[in-house]
This record gives structure tokens, sequence and C-alpha cells, in this order.
């Protein structure tokens, strides 16, 4: 399956501003497994792209080699036109919640702080001056996703919420030029889940950087999403919403029938294989 | 009771003691396994490797129990059984319970071969007693220059690795990310606390290995969760317990370790009440 729809907008986009994500004819295989093949895709600066498939489809996989820890089968893959290192400080990386052992040597301006700098080699700044500047840095990142009352809170302390809104900051602090999220929302309440979605939205308006968004849930972000990128089992489409979330679309993919429903300013997938689209309880 | 109270506790000839040059460079090895304990103990909680720290003990003791049936430095032989032991520890899988039993598994197997190892040996039973639970004529007998050879190995790792180590011990997946060697700095960890474990060795023992390597960090744990605040707090309490502990046990005569685990035992519980009376 190699069919590549694009979205008209980022069609232009994509032709007038360089993209800072760029794959081109990437192929993923272990042995005999091919999770994709043929695989193009051009993220422009201020796109959203939602990356949606079910368990094993590859979509940790693609996040792994735009963040330079696999390599590609096939295809060449470019971050800000260059391949992605590892350690790079192009990209900011956002997590799933976890859970935290209580005796985390760690404060909230820690694991920001960490995002600046944790992988560097040396004790870091030691004079007066650079560390007021990485203090201002990371105070600066906290306060940008509200998280200044619980600055100096022990990290394991804090709701899942808190430390979603955190991992927002430790991604953002390193002024990364694309971020890439891998299931932020999982398991958090619907008003966590409305703020963190709305803190990547909002440094998308702002400083214009492109957000991948690896999701089993596309509604929370659903009206932030340029476009998806479905994966099921070796399969793919790329396109807007409208486009690639049909029962039409879906039902190819899975090679069986799904059917896609419009509930309000929800979508419903049924019949997919496993269900990606399963909605959050509360204190799930 | 009375009797035995005096017994643990006396200066007589304490004074005396700290005059020769064997109890200070006993101090002297005291402090500077304070200073690397309490350096690593928050990054051993941090990782949960309490158990792992344990079975690099028992294998330290199985080198050094190997070194005196060989007649060579026991310092080295518990270095070297400690940094293998170690090394196999950090190759494991991340998963804990898997990790677990590896551990339990390696670690038998060692207490029993340090065991047989003992009764082979047939020289000064103060030897043997010393490896299990320390003394200070063991300490004093650890070679000068595999002390500073070690503890310079691990502050100079640290300097040069410790925020990767942090990220990696606190966030391994957002380190991972960020391109931060996480397995590598697994052996890595596991190399520091093999050469520490071996240095700890000798003053509290094998058994009470934990009592500097974990404890201290626990006890920072509780007090605060800054990671600076927290290493200065741990490399306190590690001195505390084992420059006092090494003192304490002048006067009556009796193993380092025992005075070592009690005062970092009772600092731990007095960590724990301030953290309690904090969080109200």
């Amino acid at each position: 399956m190699m069919t590549v729809v694009r979205s008209p907008q980022a069609a232009t986009d994509a032709a007038s501003t360089h993209s800072v994500v760029s794959v081109r004819g990437a192929r993923m295989a272990f042995g005999e497994r091919v999770l994709w093949d043929a695989l193009d895709l051009e993220i422009v600066p201020g796109e959203f792209i939602a990356v949606l498939g079910p368990n094993g489809s590859g979509k940790t996989t693609l996040l792994q080699v735009l963040l330079g820890l696999r390599h590609l089968t096939a295809g060449e893959v470019l971050v800000d036109g260059r391949p992605p290192g590892r350690g790079s400080d192009r990209i900011g990386y956002i997590p799933q919640q976890s859970t935290l052992e209580a005796d985390l040597p760690l404060r909230a301006r820690d694991l920001v702080g960490l995002g600046l700098d944790g992988h560097r080699l040396g004790l870091g700044p030691l004079g007066p001056g650079a560390r007021r500047v990485r203090r201002r840095r990371i105070d600066a990142a906290m306060a940008e996703v509200g998280a200044t009352g619980y600055a100096d809170a022990p990290l394991a302390r804090l709701s899942g919420g808190e430390q979603q809104r955190l991992r927002v900051a430790q991604a953002l602090v390193g002024e990364p030029s694309v971020l890439l999220c891998d299931e932020p929302l999982l398991s958090l309440d619907l008003a966590s889940q409305r703020t963190v979605a709305m803190l990547i939205e909002i440094r998308r308006r702002t400083a214009g950087t492109p957000v991948v968004f690896v999701t089993h849930e596309i509604n929370p972000v659903l009206p932030l999403v340029d476009r998806v990128l479905y994966l099921v089992d070796g399969q793919f489409r790329i396109g807007p919403v409208e486009e690639v979330m049909t029962t039409e679309v879906l039902s190819e993919l899975y090679g069986t029938r799904v059917d896609v429903l419009r509930v309000r300013d929800r979508l419903v997938v049924v019949g997919a294989e496993e269900v990606p689209h399963h909605v959050h309880g509360p204190d799930e | 009771m009375n009797d035995i109270f005096d017994r643990l506790v006396s200066f007589d000839g304490t004074g005396e003691l700290l005059t020769l040059p064997f109890v200070q460079r006993a101090l002297i090895a005291a402090a500077v396994l304070g200073l690397v304990a309490g350096l690593l103990a928050p990054l051993v909680v941090a990782r949960g490797m309490a158990f792992a720290v344990h079975g690099t003990s028992e294998l330290a003791f199985t080198g050094g129990a190997a070194a005196l049936v060989l007649g060579i430095e026991v310092g080295l032989g518990a270095v070297l059984g400690s940094v293998l032991a170690a090394l196999v520890f950090g190759l494991l899988g991340l998963r804990q319970r898997e990790r677990d039993s590896v551990i339990g598994v390696v670690l038998a197997f060692g207490l029993g071969l340090g065991v047989l190892l003992l009764a082979l040996y047939d020289g000064r039973a103060s030897n043997k007693f010393g490896l299990l639970t320390g003394s200070i004529v063991s300490v004093d007998s650890t070679n000068l220059w595999v002390l500073a050879a070690c503890a310079t190995v691990v502050v100079g790792t640290l300097v040069v690795w410790y925020r990767p180590l942090l990220f990696a011990s606190t966030d391994p997946g957002v380190a991972a990310a960020r391109g931060v060697p996480v397995r590598l700095l697994s052996s890595l960890f596991a190399v520091l606390i093999g050469l520490t474990t071996a240095l700890a060795v000798p003053a509290v023992g094998a058994v009470l290995v934990l009592a500097v390597m974990i404890t201290p960090g626990a006890a920072a744990a509780r007090v605060s969760a800054s990671p600076l605040a927290g290493t200065v707090i741990a490399v306190v309490v590690a001195e505390v317990a084992l420059l006092g502990g090494t003192v304490l046990s002048l006067g009556p005569g009796l193993p380092i370790s025992g005075y070592v685990a009690a005062i970092v035992f009772l600092c731990y519980l007095v960590c724990r009440l301030i953290g309690r009376v904090r969080a109200g």
C-alpha cells in the first residue's frame, strides 16, 4: 500500500517552506515482518500529525527512528535537514505518564532541568551567572505550562496531570524544532487531557513547532490534527482526518469491515480488531 | 543489662587508640568510603538496586575469601569479585522480577562458595570473620593504593557522568530519547557499585554493606527530593555513621559494623521523622 494523500494546505506549505522532518522511501522490517514500506512524510512547520494504529503497527518504532535510536531498513529520514543523531537537541520528546516511586530524588524543576542538559557530560554550569541563566530558562518553561506553583515539590507527590504538564515543559525547555509525543494523554483525566493538549497546541501556534502525536485516541486532539498517519499491519495511509478516518479507508487497511461514525464532535471506530478508540474514565 | 551496655559503650583508651597510626589509617579509609558511598547511595535508591548491592557485596566476600586461600591481597580479591558480580547484574534485563531472581541465584552460589573457601583457609580466624562483619584490623590491612584508586575512579566517573547517570536513573525513557546511553550507563554504574562495595567490605563486612550503600540514600530521600541536597545529606549520614562507628568501636574493641549499622539506622529514623513532620 503506497497511497500517499496530502492535504492541499500541507502540500503548498511543503512547497513554500522547508520541511522540518522528512521521511523518504522509508522501510522498516524485522526479518519477514514489514512494519511499513515506501513511507514518505514531509512535516512542515506548524503541522500537527497524529499517528494512529493498533499495537505493534510500528507507531513507537517510527518515533524511535525520528529520535535516531533505530535505523531504517531502507530509505532516509532527516530532521532539520540532517539525519537525527543520538541525543538530538532538535527534538522534544513527551512520553506517557508513568507511576513514579515515592523515593525518586527529583523535584519538579529537576525534571525540567534534565530536559535542558541532563544528557550532557560534566557537572553543568558552575559559575553564578551561568547558573542564573539556567535557572531562568527552567523557570520560564515551568511558567509556560502553569507549573510555577509546584516547582520545588517532589515529583512523585504530584498528580498525573501535573506530571504531564512538567513533561511538556521538559520537552520545550530546549527549544526543539519538532515535538514527538508518545501517548502523552494516556491515563489522564479528561480535564488534564485537555490542558496538556492545549499546552502543546500553544507552542505549535506561537513557535510553529510541528507535532508528531502518537495516540490510540484521536478525539482529545481531533480539532488540532492536520493530517493522520494510520498504520495497520504493514499498510498505511496519510492524509487529513476526513480522508483517512472513513469507513472505506479503514476497512481497506484492516482488511475487514470497520465503521467510522461521527457522533457530535467525536469519531467512533467500530469493528477494528483492537478497538483503537476507547474512552478513558476520569480515574483510569 | 548494665554490663552489656558498659561493654558496648566505653571510651576506655579511645583517646590513646586514636593516636595510633593503624587507627588513623582506618579513619581515613572510613572517611573515603563515606564519601563515595554517600555519593552513590541516592542513585542506588533511585534505581531500586538495594538487592543488587547486597548481591554484589556477597560476591566481594567470595572474592576476598578466594584471595585469602590463594594468598593474594584480600582487597584485590574483593574488588575482582564484586566488580564481576556488579557487571553481571548491570547487564541483566531491566525487568525487576527477573533481575531479583537472578541476583538471588548468583548471591546464594557466591555465598556458598565463599563459605567453602573460608573452610579451606587455615590462617588466622580474625581474617575470616573480618570479611563477614568487618573489623578495624581488616580496614587497616586494606591496601591504601587500592582504596585511593577505587575512590578516584568512582569520584572521577561521577564528575564526568553524573548528569546522564541521574537522568538515566530517574527518567530512563526520556533519557534514552535524548540519546543518553542508558544500557551502557547501567554497566558503568554497576562497576562503580562494585568498586565501592569492595571498599566497604573490610570496614563493615559483606553482611552489612547495605548499611552504607543504601541507608544513607534512603534517609536522604525522606528529607529532600533535590538531587544535590539529597546527595549532601547522604554523604553526611554516611560519614557520621562510618567515622562515628569506627570511634565508638575502639573502646569496647568490638566490630565496627554493628556501630555503623546502629548509627545509620538512627539517622534513617530521624530523617523519616523529619519527612513526616514536614509533610504535615
